[in-house]
C-alpha cells in the first residue's frame, strides 16, 4: 500500500521545487530591471539584447512559466502523490518533464534575447520550441491521469480536480494559439496561422485563460491543499468547491474579449466578454471564500505561523484582483484603464499577491517535508519575508493605480474650449516618480525572495537558527517523523 | 450532487467533461468570426506588404515594440482626435500575428505612416531622448549598422501566401527585386509600384550604399495605416457603414 | 449513513480525507449565491439590450440600437456642434481674417495649441524651440517666411514633402556634385562665417566672397540674407539650422542637408492646419 512517504516519488518533486525559487529569483530581477529601465531608460545600454523590448517577455515568460509553472509541477506532483497515496506515475516520465520543462524554459528565455518571438504575449516563443512544449506538456497530463488513476482513495480531491482543469485547458489553449507555419524547417521564423481581428480574439481567449488556468485554477489547487493542510482544518464547503469549480472553468473560458473592448472585434464578442466577466466573480470568491473560511476557528495561527499568513494573504489578493478584473472588464472602465498601467497593477495584484505568496507558502511547507528536516531553519526570516514583500506589493500596486489613472485621465483630457489637452509624452513625463516608486517596490520583493532562497537553503542542509523556538502550531513538525529515515 | 460523485470518482469521465465545459466558450466566440461577414468589412486600399516593409515588421517584432507601442485605435473621440481615424479589422487582414498592443508605454502606432520624415525616424531611433527629453523608449542605434538579410524574402512571401496572404507568383519572383528596388528612389520603381500601391520609396536610412534594417523599420512604419484613404468620410465613419 | 461532525463549528464533514484534510459540508453562502444571481441577471438584461449573440452568419442588434460606432459618432457630433460655429467661421476665413477676430483668435489659438503638442512637437519642440535640423519657430527667423499666409502653406503642403505641392527647393552639393572644390569650400564657409563676424580665418573669408557670389547669391541674395522663396536660409545672423560651427558649415555645403517637414493637409483637417498657422505665428516672430 502506497500510504508511506518512501513509497514516493520526491526527488522530482524537490527539482521542481529548487527550480520554482531559483527561476522566481531570475524572473524578479528581471522584473526590477525592466521596472528600473522604464525609470531610467539608459538602462537599455543600447544594446539589442539587454533593451526593453526583448526583456519584458522574457521576464513574463520567467515569472509566469518559469517560476509559476515550476511551482505547479512541483505541487500537483507533491498533491496528488499524497491524496491519492499513489506513486507518480510513469516512470521515467517525471523526470522527463522536468528537464524538457527546463529545456522549454531555456530555449524560451535564450530566444527572447535574441529576438527569435512570436510577439504573442504569454505565447511569444517561436514554432519549434512550441512544439516541445506541447510534447512535454502531454507527458505532464499523462503523469497526472496515470497518477489519478492508481489512487487509492476513492474520491479525487478537489486540489485535483483543479490541476486536471489546468493541465489539460493549457494544452488546448497553447495548441490553438500556436498554430503557425515555419519559413523554413531549419530557421526559427515561422507566420501564425490566423491574422488580425480572428488572431486577436485567438490570442486573448488564449491570454485571458492562460490568467484563466495557469494563474488562477492551478494556484486554486495549491490553494486547496496547503490552506487546509497549514491551519489544521477541514475544508469549509465541499458544495461550494463543486460549484465554484465547474462555474469557473465554464466562465473563465468566455471573459477573453475583455482584453479587446473597442477595438476593432466586433461588439457582439465584446458584450460576451465583459458580461461573463461580471458573472464571473463570485465563482472566483468561491475559491476566497473556501480558503478563508477554512481558517475559522483557528484564526490565532496567523499570528503564530507566518507560512500560514502568507498563504491567507495571497487568498485575499486573489480576492482583491478578482474583484477588480470584472470592474476592469465593465466597458465604461476599460475605456480608461485599457493601454495604462492600471493593467499592469492589476496584473501584479494577482501576480505577486496572489501567485507568488500562495507559492511561497507552499515552499516554505514543502521543503522541510522533502527534504525530512524537522523544520523551517528559521520563521522569524519568513516572517521579515513577508513583511518586506507585503510593503513591496503595496508600493507596486499603488503606484501603478495611480499613475494608471492619471495616464487614463490625461489622454483624454480636454481644455475649455474642447482640445485635447496633453500630449503624449507629457503622460510619459508625469509616469516618472511612479515609475521609481514602482521599482523600490520591486526591489523589496526581490529581497524578500532572496531572503527565502537563504532561508530554504539552510532548511535543505538541516540547520536550525539558533535561539528560535520551535512553534507548536508549525505543522511541518507533524507531518514529518514518520519520514525522517525514509530514502526517498 | 450525486452525479458529481461519479466524476470524483472517475478521472476520465471528469477530463472529458471539463473538455467540454471549456470547450463551449471558445466556439461559441471564435467561430462566427470566421463565419459572420460583417466582422471584416472590405475596404479599398488594404494590400499585401512589400517584401521591404514586411521584413521591417519581422523586427518590429523581433525588437518587441508592441509591448510599448499599441496598433489599434479605439473608437474613441480622444484617441481619433489624436491618432486619427479608428483601426478598421481589415487593416489588418494580412496581419499574421496581429499587433494590436495591450500597453502603451508609447503611443500608438497604427497611423504613424507619413506622420514623420525619415530623417527623423533614423535620429529617433539612434536616440530617442536626443529628439524627444521626455522618452522612455530604448534606442536602436544598432540598427543603423546592421545589414538586412532579405535574400529568403521569397520564402517568407510564400509562407504567408500558405497562411492566406494573396500574394502573386509575380510578388514572390521579385521578392528580392523589390526590397532593393524601395530603397533606391533613382531606380526602376514602376512593378514595385504596381505590385504595392502607395509604398513609399526611399533612402530611408540615409546610406544608400547598403540596406540596413533601419531601412526596412522605417519603410514598415512609414506606411502604417496610409492605405485606406479616409479623406472625404467622417473620422468617426471611416467605413461608411454602422 | 450521518457523517462525523467537526467539533469547532458544529458542521457535518462528507467523510472523506486525504492526507489529513476533510471537508466541511457547509450549504453555499446566500449572499454568495444572491450576487451570483444578480450577476447573471445583469448580463440577460444586458444582452437583450446590447448586441450579443453571435450565430452563423449574424448576431442578435440589441434593442438599443447601439455599437460603437453609433456612439462615437454621437459623441463626435457632440463635439462638432459645440465647435460649429467657429469652425465654420474658420474655415470660411483666410488666416488674416481670424487673426484680426479677437474672439475667434482665442479660439483659434487654443486649437492650435492642442494640434502643435500632438503633431509638431516632436520635431519642433515642446516649446516650439526646435533643435539641429528643425527650426526655431519662436524666433523672427524664417526661411520660408513667417506671414501667416507662408505659415499656412508651409504646414499644409510641407517641405520637400510626398505632397504635390510641397515647398520644395534642394540647395546643390557643392562637394559630391563636383561644383567645388575643398579649398573653394573651406573659403566660402569662412566667409559666410564673417558675415556674422565668426570667421577664424580673414584672408580665407576675402577668398571665399568671390566664390559665394558666383555660388550662392542666388539663393541666399547678395548678402546673405537669405530668400524665403527659395527657402535659403539667412546667413548673415547668428541662428543655424545646422549648427554654426565650421564644420558644419563645411558639411551643409558639400553635401546639403534637405530637411523634410512632413504636409499636413489630408492627415489633419482644414480648420486645424489654419489654427496651426495662426498659433505658429503667435508665437512671437510671425511677420
Ligand atoms: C520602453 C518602451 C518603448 C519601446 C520598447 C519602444 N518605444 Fe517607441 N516610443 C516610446 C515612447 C515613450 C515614445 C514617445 C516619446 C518619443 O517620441 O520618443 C515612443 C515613440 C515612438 C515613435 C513616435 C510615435 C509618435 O507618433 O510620436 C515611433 C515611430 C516609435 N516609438 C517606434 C518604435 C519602434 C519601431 C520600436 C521598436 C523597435 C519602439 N518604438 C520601441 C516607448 C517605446
Ligand atoms: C518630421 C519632423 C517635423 C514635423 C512633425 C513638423 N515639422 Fe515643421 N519643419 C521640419 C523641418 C525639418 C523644417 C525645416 C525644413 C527646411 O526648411 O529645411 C520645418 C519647418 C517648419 C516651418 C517653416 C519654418 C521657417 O523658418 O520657414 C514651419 C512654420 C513649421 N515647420 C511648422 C510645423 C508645424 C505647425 C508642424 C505640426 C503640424 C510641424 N512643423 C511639424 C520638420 C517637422
Ligand atoms: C538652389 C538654392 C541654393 C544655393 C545655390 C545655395 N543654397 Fe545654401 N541653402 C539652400 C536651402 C534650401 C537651404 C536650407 C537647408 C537645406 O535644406 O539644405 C540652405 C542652407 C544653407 C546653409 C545652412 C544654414 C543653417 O542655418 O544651418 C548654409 C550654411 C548654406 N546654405 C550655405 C550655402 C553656400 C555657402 C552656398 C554656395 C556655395 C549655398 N548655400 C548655395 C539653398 C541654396
Ligand atoms: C520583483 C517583482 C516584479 C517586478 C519589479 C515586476 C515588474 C514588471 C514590469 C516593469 C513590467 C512591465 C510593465 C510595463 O510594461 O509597463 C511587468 C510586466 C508583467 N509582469 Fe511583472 N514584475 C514583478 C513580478 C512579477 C510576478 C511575480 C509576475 C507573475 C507571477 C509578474 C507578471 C507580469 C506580467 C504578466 C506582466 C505583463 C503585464 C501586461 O502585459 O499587462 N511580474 N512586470
Ligand atoms: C475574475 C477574475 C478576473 C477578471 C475578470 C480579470 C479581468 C481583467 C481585465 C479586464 C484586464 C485588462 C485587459 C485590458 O484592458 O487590456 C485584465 C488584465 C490582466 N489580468 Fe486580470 N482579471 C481577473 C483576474 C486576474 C488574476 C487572478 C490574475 C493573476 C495574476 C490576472 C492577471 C491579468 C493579467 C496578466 C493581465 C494583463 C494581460 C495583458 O494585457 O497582457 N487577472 N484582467
Ligand atoms: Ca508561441
Ligand atoms: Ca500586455
Ligand atoms: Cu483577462
Amino acid at each position: 500500500m502506497a500510504s508511506t512517504s518512501s513509497d514516493y516519488n520526491y526527488g522530482v518533486v524537490r527539482l521542481f521545487t529548487i527550480a520554482t525559487v531559483l527561476w522566481g529569483v531570475v524572473g524578479f530581477l528581471v522584473g526590477v530591471v525592466i521596472a528600473l529601465q522604464l525609470a531610467f531608460p539608459v538602462l537599455n545600454l543600447d544594446l539589442s539584447y539587454t533593451s526593453f523590448g526583448r526583456l519584458r517577455p522574457l521576464h513574463t515568460s520567467a515569472v509566469i512559466f518559469a517560476f509559476g509553472g515550476n511551482a505547479l509541477f512541483a505541487t500537483s506532483y507533491f498533491i496528488v502523490q499524497r491524496t491519492c497515496r499513489a506513486r507518480l506515475w510513469g516512470g521515467p516520465l517525471p523526470m522527463f518533464t522536468f528537464i524538457g520543462y527546463q529545456i522549454f524554459i531555456v530555449a524560451a528565455a535564450v530566444s527572447y534575447v535574441t529576438g527569435v518571438t512570436q510577439s504573442k504575449e504569454y505565447a511569444e516563443p517561436e514554432w519549434f520550441v512550441d512544439a516541445w512544449l506541447t510534447i512535454v506538456w502531454v507527458a505532464y497530463l499523462l503523469v497526472f491521469l496515470g497518477t489519478l488513476w492508481r489512487r487509492k482513495e476513492p474520491h479525487i480531491y478537489v486540489a485535483n480536480w483543479f490541476f486536471l482543469a489546468f493541465i489539460v485547458t493549457v494544452a488546448i489553449l497553447h495548441i490553438l494559439n500556436n498554430l503557425a507555419w515555419p519559413v523554413s524547417f531549419l530557421g526559427a521564423k515561422s507566420y501564425v496561422m490566423f491574422s488580425g481581428v480572428q488572431d486577436a480574439m485567438l490570442q486573448w481567449w488564449y491570454g485571458h485563460n492562460a490568467v484563466g488556468f495557469f494563474l488562477t485554477a492551478g494556484f486554486l489547487g495549491i490553494m486547496y491543499y496547503f490552506v487546509p493542510k497549514r491551519a489544521g482544518r477541514p475544508v469549509y464547503s465541499y458544495r461550494l468547491s463543486i460549484v465554484h469549480f465547474w462555474s469557473l472553468i465554464f466562465l473563465y473560458i468566455w471573459a477573453g474579449p475583455h482584453h479587446l473592448h473597442y477595438t476593432a472585434l466586433p461588439d457582439w464578442a465584446q458584450t460576451l466578454g465583459m458580461t461573463f466577466s461580471i458573472m464571473l466573480w463570485m465563482p472566483s470568491w468561491g475559491g476566497m471564500i473556501n480558503g478563508l473560511m477554512t481558517l475559522r476557528g483557528s484564526w490565532d495561527k496567523l499570528r503564530t505561523d507566518p507560512v500560514l499568513r502568507m498563504l491567507v494573504v495571497s487568498v485575499g489578493f486573489y480576492g482583491m484582483s478578482t474583484f477588480e478584473g470584472p470592474v476592469m472588464a465593465i466597458k465604461a472602465v476599460n475605456a480608461l484603464s485599457h493601454y495604462t498601467d492600471w493593467t499592469i497593477g492589476h496584473v501584479h495584484s494577482g501576480a505577486l499577491g496572489w501567485v507568488a505568496f500562495v507559492s511561497f507558502g507552499a515552499m516554505y511547507h514543502l521543503v522541510p517535508v522533502l527534504w525530512q528536516r524537522e523544520r523551517l531553519y528559521s520563521l522569524r526570516l519568513v516572517s521579515l519575508h513577508f513583511w518586506i514583500a507585503t510593503v513591496g506589493i503595496v508600493l507596486y500596486i499603488t503606484a501603478m493605480w495611480v499613475s494608471g489613472i492619471m495616464q487614463g485621465l490625461m489622454w483624454r483630457a480636454y481644455d475649455e474650449l474642447g482640445f485635447l489637452q496633453y500630449s503624449f509624452v507629457e503622460s510619459v513625463e508625469a509616469m516618472h516618480p511612479y515609475y521609481i516608486i514602482r521599482a523600490l517596490g520591486g526591489i523589496l520583493f526581490l529581497l524578500g525572495a532572496l531572503i527565502m532562497v537563504y532561508n530554504l537553503w539552510r532548511t535543505m542542509r538541516g540547520d536550525i537558527r539558533a535561539g528560535e523556538p520551535v512553534v507548536a502550531s508549525d505543522p511541518t513538525t507533524e507531518v514529518t517523523p514518520a519520514t525522517a529515515a525514509a530514502p526517498n | 450532487m450525486s452525479f458529481h460523485k461519479k466524476l470524483e470518482r472517475n478521472s476520465l469521465l471528469m477530463l472529458v467533461c471539463i473538455i467540454l465545459v471549456v470547450a463551449i466558450g471558445g466556439i461559441v466566440e471564435i467561430v462566427p468570426l470566421f463565419t459572420i461577414e460583417s466582422t471584416i468589412k472590405q475596404v479599398k486600399g488594404v494590400r499585401p506588404y512589400s517584401p521591404l516593409e514586411l521584413a521591417g515588421r519581422n523586427i518590429y517584432i523581433r525588437e518587441g515594440c508592441y509591448v510599448c507601442h499599441s496598433q489599434m485605435i479605439r473608437a474613441f473621440r480622444d484617441e481619433v482626435e489624436r491618432y486619427g481615424p479608428y483601426s478598421l479589422a481589415a487593416e489588418s487582414m494580412y496581419d499574421h500575428p496581429f499587433q494590436w498592443g495591450s500597453k502603451r508605454t508609447g503611443p500608438d502606432l497604427a497611423r504613424v505612416g507619413g506622420k514623420y520624415s525619415n530623417e527623423w525616424h533614423v535620429e529617433h531611433f539612434l536616440d530617442p531622448r536626443e529628439l524627444v527629453p521626455e522618452s522612455v523608449m530604448p534606442p536602436y542605434s544598432f540598427m543603423a549598422d546592421a545589414d538586412l538579410d532579405y535574400e529568403d524574402m521569397a520564402a517568407h512571401l510564400k509562407t504567408n501566401r500558405h497562411v492566406g496572404v494573396p500574394y502573386t507568383d509575380e510578388m514572390v519572383a521579385y521578392a528580392v527585386a523589390d526590397v532593393e528596388a524601395q530603397v533606391d528612389p533613382d531606380g526602376d520603381i514602376e512593378g514595385l509600384m504596381a505590385r504595392y500601391p502607395k509604398a513609399v520609396v526611399a533612402n530611408f536610412d540615409g546610406d544608400s550604399s547598403r540596406i540596413t534594417e533601419m531601412d526596412a523599420l522605417i519603410a514598415y512604419l512609414q506606411m502604417l495605416g496610409t492605405l485606406v484613404d479616409f479623406t472625404g468620410t467622417s473620422a468617426a465613419q471611416p467605413d461608411g457603414e454602422d | 449513513m450521518p457523517n462525523e461532525r467537526d467539533e469547532l463549528t458544529g458542521t457535518e464533514t462528507t467523510g472523506h480525507e486525504w492526507d489529513g484534510i476533510q471537508e466541511l459540508n457547509t450549504p453555499l453562502p446566500r449572499w454568495w449565491l444572491y450576487i451570483l444571481y444578480a450577476c447573471i441577471l445583469f448580463s440577460v438584461v444586458y444582452w437583450v439590450l446590447y448586441p450579443a449573440w453571435p450565430w452563423i452568419n449574424d448576431y442578435s442588434r440589441g434593442v438599443l440600437g447601439w455599437s460603437r460606432h453609433v456612439e462615437l459618432n454621437e459623441e463626435i457630433e457632440e463635439a462638432k456642434a459645440y465647435r460649429a460655429q467657429f469652425v465654420s467661421r474658420i474655415e470660411a476665413a483666410s488666416v488674416s481674417e481670424i487673426a484680426a477676430d479677437r474672439e475667434l483668435l482665442q479660439f483659434t489659438l487654443a486649437g492650435g495649441r492642442s494640434a502643435f503638442a500632438l503633431n509638431c512637437s516632436q520635431c519642433h519642440g515642446a516649446g516650439a524651440q526646435g533643435g539641429v535640423g528643425y527650426p526655431n519657430l519662436g524666433d523672427d527667423a524664417w526661411i520660408w517666411g513667417g506671414s501667416l499666409e507662408a505659415l499656412e502653406s508651409t504646414i499644409r503642403y510641407g517641405i520637400r514633402s510626398e505632397h504635390d505641392e510641397t515647398r520644395d527647393m534642394a540647395m546643390p552639393a557643392f562637394k559630391s556634385d563636383e561644383v567645388l572644390d575643398d579649398a573653394e569650400i573651406n573659403d566660402v564657409a569662412e566667409f559666410i562665417l564673417s558675415l556674422s563676424d565668426s570667421a577664424g580665418d580673414a584672408s580665407a573669408a576675402e577668398r571665399g566672397a568671390a566664390v559665394y557670389v558666383e555660388n550662392c547669391s542666388v539663393c541666399h541674395g547678395e548678402s546673405g540674407e537669405g530668400m524665403h522663396e527659395n527657402g535659403a536660409p539667412r546667413l548673415s545672423d547668428f541662428i543655424w539650422l545646422y549648427g554654426g560651427n565650421k564644420a558644419d558649415v563645411v558639411e551643409t555645403i558639400s553635401f546639403s542637408r534637405g530637411g523634410v517637414m512632413p504636409a499636413w493637409e489630408g492627415r489633419l483637417d482644414e480648420a486645424t492646419i489654419k489654427q496651426l498657422a495662426v498659433y505658429v505665428h503667435s508665437l512671437g516672430g510671425g511677420e
